[in-house]
């Protein structure tokens, strides 16, 4: 089928476009990119007045569940929550049951997701076996298999030791290691962000070093292996700083942060809504603020959800019991535009780190509208006013902290190689 | 016709006085002497007149009686219906009531809940001789087979009435007010 | 006529000031139950308290159970060990459960803080917090402000040390709030390790050795120490903690002639309090506070119960 998207503002950070132009699609690639493209009978013509044509948005931090944990998610579910939100591509983190650490489980994540069909799914590989820190995965094996990345997320790699063999051996590779940075020493039996707000509640602290210390740590180890790391889900302005300081020095690091890191604070714990638990925990303003700036100087290169979805049973516990995590694909993009809306990053820079930057990060052949390049396109409406409602999500888990807020702008179209998987057009707000 | 319908004082300064003085005579005529009594005040508006009782009969029997105060709160039978409840005030009964006869004492009597209340405080203070029932005004409307032995002025009155005693102690002057309740 | 307009008692931080007098001159007059022969008044006749403790309690318990027998309610105690709760039920099926036996409150103990908040989000009765993880035990405070407004005749104005380890403890935070809204003039003390993050921004000021934080106090409060915390290298030994944490006859010249030693218990004797101070009638009022905590149990119970209006 060919598609020719009309009168929309078309934005490709990648090749520095940003002007009303109409593109096409043919067999699945971008065919043509101009004004006034006229259309032959056999092509359907989707007139985008008043819309932006993005790239197609990469969320590379997603947590999918399956195998084994499919009461909260499934491969199907979370790429009908991608595309729903937007995302024509996402990278998925290995701590499944069991644990993507190996070519079988790799290969059956890459057949659920085509028999998905939805968005393009990648699967990230673990560093070390059952993500326990101790034995390097065979990477060469699960790079032939389909993995773009490693990461033992969720389970910082505290051994310096073993983290510096898995940057050497992944170098090789050209591999990207994505590092949880959290000294699980210093965050022992913590449960939010340590400071006033968790001296009030009474709950156990996390506190900011217990990132930053970690991220210090792997900085030195990347400088002096020489080789690059990628910081996943920045929270802290400690971090930050340390990222922007080695970036200055030139060196090959790359970091993310996610929607709730510049939206949310830890007040928000107050009545224990264990919605707000998240890992690394919500900090303080402070560091609400450096993220924004990280943002906009671009220390932090990519916006990635962290999309952790779960049961009703896995939150609705005492907070000190319950899971970590916000189902965040169906909300990343309204949460991202808000750094629009506030004059924060201007639309081009804030779809780069929603497009082009995480497929220049993981190596993928994506965010771009070049001729001849995937079809991979997401549509977005700027200003549409929306609410967030659990219930209507894709993905199974309904924990999200943002049910009912109010929201200006969101994807109302999303193509995939050429095929629209999601569309929202007709809705009314 | 019309009537009037404003305040109307039903007794003054002086006819409380009397009242009282009639009935703390009534008090030992009928219990033959002090002996074995006790004054017991139903807070709130029982204590000033049982403090009154207390001086009075002290006067005229050259030795103090003893007086108690009670606070009836905890027994009320409509205290769970409602989360509205008048604040709790401090029962003190210094002395042992077992075998005494004790003049509970209240301003009005009016459906008999109050005293029914109080009697079953008392009790749990121990087992008294007898119980009577002082009051300064009783203005019918029974709800359950209670009567005063002592009464200052027996005033029918209609439900839709409000009679309110007012007390130097308590409003800074001394009068009995009855009026249409708003 | 006076009101508690709350469902539940979660924690001094959301109470008023009004709310705090009313419970305390309720109490105060609920004291003079506990003296008579027949402790019991008809009150709360034909209702139902249910204690559902998570975490092991012998007093708060107990003194709950008694202030619920005094006023005639029937009280259930419901003790982890004893429940449903090792055969993993979680809090969400036994409020569900508990709420179906249509009980009128229900007082609740819990290890993690914010128990109490999930369990009345869950059900129609009112909730009392006997205790939540580190975070609020309200009717300990409570208790505790009774206490010293008896022996002191007034908060307001009162210099109250906190000595010992302020970040495990909900009496430390449930009384910081307390005793500042009364317009006492808190202070904390313990080694840095025992003192949580940004405590100041409540009001409080804080020192890191006894003898500055107890010097002119009306009221010394101390905290138990739990030999478990040693593990957390929170502090290095029982024995050098006593050393320089344990209030006794020497450092206490330091707070007002006429000083108060508190203890919300139990009590290690030698460890934060010498056993010497502790039974010194002329300081402590340990045991006062013991008799208070029913009465405030009382006065809870009392202005929580009654018919949705």
């Amino acid at each position: 089928m060919k598609l020719l998207l009309k009168g929309a503002r078309v934005i490709d950070p990648s090749q520095k476009i940003d002007a009303l132009m109409d593109v096409l699609i043919e067999e699945g690639k971008i065919g043509a990119c101009g004004t006034a493209i006229t259309a032959s009978p056999d092509v359907k013509v989707i007139d985008l007045t008043g819309m932006i044509v993005a790239p197609g948005l990469i969320d590379m931090h997603v947590h999918l569940r399956e195998p084994g944990l499919e009461y909260k998610e499934t491969i199907a579910s979370g790429s009908a929550a991608a595309v729903a939100g937007g995302f024509t591509s996402i990278a998925c983190m290995p701590n499944t049951e069991p644990v993507n650490d190996n070519r079988s489980i790799t290969e059956f994540i890459r057949r659920k997701a085509a028999e998905a069909n939805l968005a393009n799914v990648y699967p990230i590989g673990a560093i070390s076996i059952g993500s326990e820190g101790r034995q390097l995965t065979e990477f060469w094996d699960l790079k032939e298999a389909g993995i773009i990345a490693l990461s033992d997320d969720g389970k910082p790699v505290m051994d310096a030791a073993l983290l510096r063999r898995a940057l050497e051996y992944a170098s090789s590779l050209d591999l990207p290691v994505i590092q949880h940075c959290e000294d699980k020493n210093l965050s022992a039996g913590g449960l939010m962000n340590e400071g006033y707000y968790a001296t009030i509640l009474g709950l156990p602290g996390i506190p900011a070093i217990a990132e930053d210390v970690m991220v210090a740590r792997d900085i030195l180890i990347a400088e002096y292996t020489r080789t690059r790391i990628h910081i996943a889900h920045v929270s802290t302005a400690g971090a930050v700083r340390l990222i922007r300081d080695a970036k200055a020095r030139g060196l090959n690091v790359t970091a993310e942060t996610a929607p709730h890191y510049f939206t949310l604070t830890d007040e928000s714990l107050q009545d224990y809504n264990t919605n707000y638990k998240v890992s690394p925990p919500l900090r303080n303003a402070t560091d609400v603020g450096a993220i924004k700036e990280g943002l906009a100087d671009g220390t932090l290169d990519a916006i990635a959800c962290d999309h952790a979805p779960h049961g009703r049973t896995d939150k609705e516990v005492e907070f000190e019991y319950a899971l970590n995590g916000i189902s965040g694909l169906e909300t990343s993009l309204g949460l991202s535009l808000n750094l629009w809306h506030d004059g924060i990053l201007p639309l081009p820079e804030l779809i780069a780190k929603m497009s082009c930057n995480p497929a220049r990060i993981l190596s993928l052949d994506k965010g771009m509208l070049a001729i001849g390049s995937d079809a991979d396109i997401t549509v977005i409406n700027p200003d549409l006013p929306w609410i967030v409602d659990v219930k209507s999500f894709h993905s199974r888990g309904k924990n999200s902290p943002f049910h009912g807020l109010k929201m200006k702008g969101r994807a109302v179209l999303t193509i995939v190689g050429g095929d629209i998987k999601y569309n929202g057009l007709a809705e009314k707000p | 016709m019309t009537e009037e319908k404003g305040p109307k004082i039903v007794m003054d300064s002086n006819v409380i006085e009397r009242c009282l003085t009639r009935i703390a005579y009534e008090i030992l005529e009928k219990n033959k002497g002090m002996d074995n009594l006790v004054l017991v005040g139903i807070r709130t508006g029982g204590i000033f007149l049982a403090e009154r009782l207390q001086k009075k009969i002290s006067a005229i029997e050259g030795r103090e009686v003893p007086l108690g105060i009670l606070d009836i709160t905890l027994y009320r039978d409509d205290i769970s219906k409602s989360k509205k409840k008048a604040p709790l005030g401090k029962t003190n009964i210094p002395f042992d009531l077992t075998e005494k006869k004790v003049i509970l004492v209240d301003d009005v009597l009016f459906t008999g809940r109050t005293i029914r209340a109080a009697m079953d405080a008392l009790i749990d203070f121990g087992r008294p001789k007898m119980i009577q029932l002082a009051v300064l005004i009783d203005r019918g409307h029974r709800e359950l087979p209670i009567r005063a032995d002592y009464v200052g002025k027996n005033l029918p009155s209609s439900l839709w009435e409000a009679v309110s005693v007012n007390l130097l102690e308590k409003n800074g002057r001394d009068e009995v007010v009855i009026e249409e309740e708003t | 006529m006076m009101k508690l307009e709350k469902k539940d008692i979660l924690g001094i931080r959301e109470m008023t000031v009004d709310e705090i007098n009313l419970i305390l001159e309720t109490a105060e007059s609920f004291l003079e139950i506990s003296t008579r022969d027949i402790k019991k008044v008809p009150t709360l006749r034909g209702k139902s308290v249910i204690n559902l403790f998570y975490e092991a309690s012998t007093r708060t318990r107990t003194s709950f159970e008694i202030a619920g027998k005094r006023l005639s309610a029937d009280t259930i105690n419901i003790s982890a060990s004893t429940s449903s709760v090792v055969k993993g039920e979680t809090l969400i099926d036994t409020a569900r459960n508990l709420e179906a036996m249509n009980p009128d409150i229900i007082v609740i103990r819990h290890s993690a803080a914010g128990a109490p908040h999930l369990l009345a989000s869950l059900v129609s009765q009112s909730i009392i917090n006997a205790g939540d993880g580190a975070h609020e035990h309200p009717s300990q405070a409570l208790l505790d402000m009774m206490t010293i407004k008896a022996k002191k005749g007034k908060i307001h104005g009162l210099k109250i040390a906190l000595v010992g380890d302020i970040l495990h403890s909900r009496v430390a935070r449930s009384n910081i709030y307390g005793l500042s809204k009364m317009g006492a003039e808190v202070v904390v003390a313990g080694p840095a390790t025992m003192i949580p993050r940004d405590i100041e921004r409540m009001g409080v000021k804080v020192y890191t050795k006894l003898d500055d934080a107890i010097a002119d106090a009306d009221v010394v409060m101390m905290l138990r120490i739990q030999l478990e915390r040693q593990k957390q290298n929170i502090f290095p030994s029982l024995r050098e903690y006593a050393q320089h944490y344990c209030l006794n006859r020497n450092n206490i010249k330091r707070a007002k002639d006429d000083v108060i030693v508190m203890h919300p218990g139990p009590m290690n004797r030698g460890v934060e309090i010498s056993p010497d101070i502790a039974d010194d009638p002329n300081y402590s009022v340990i045991l006062d506070q013991v008799n208070n905590g029913v009465a405030v149990r009382m006065a809870l119970l009392y202005l929580l119960s009654g018919g949705n209006e």
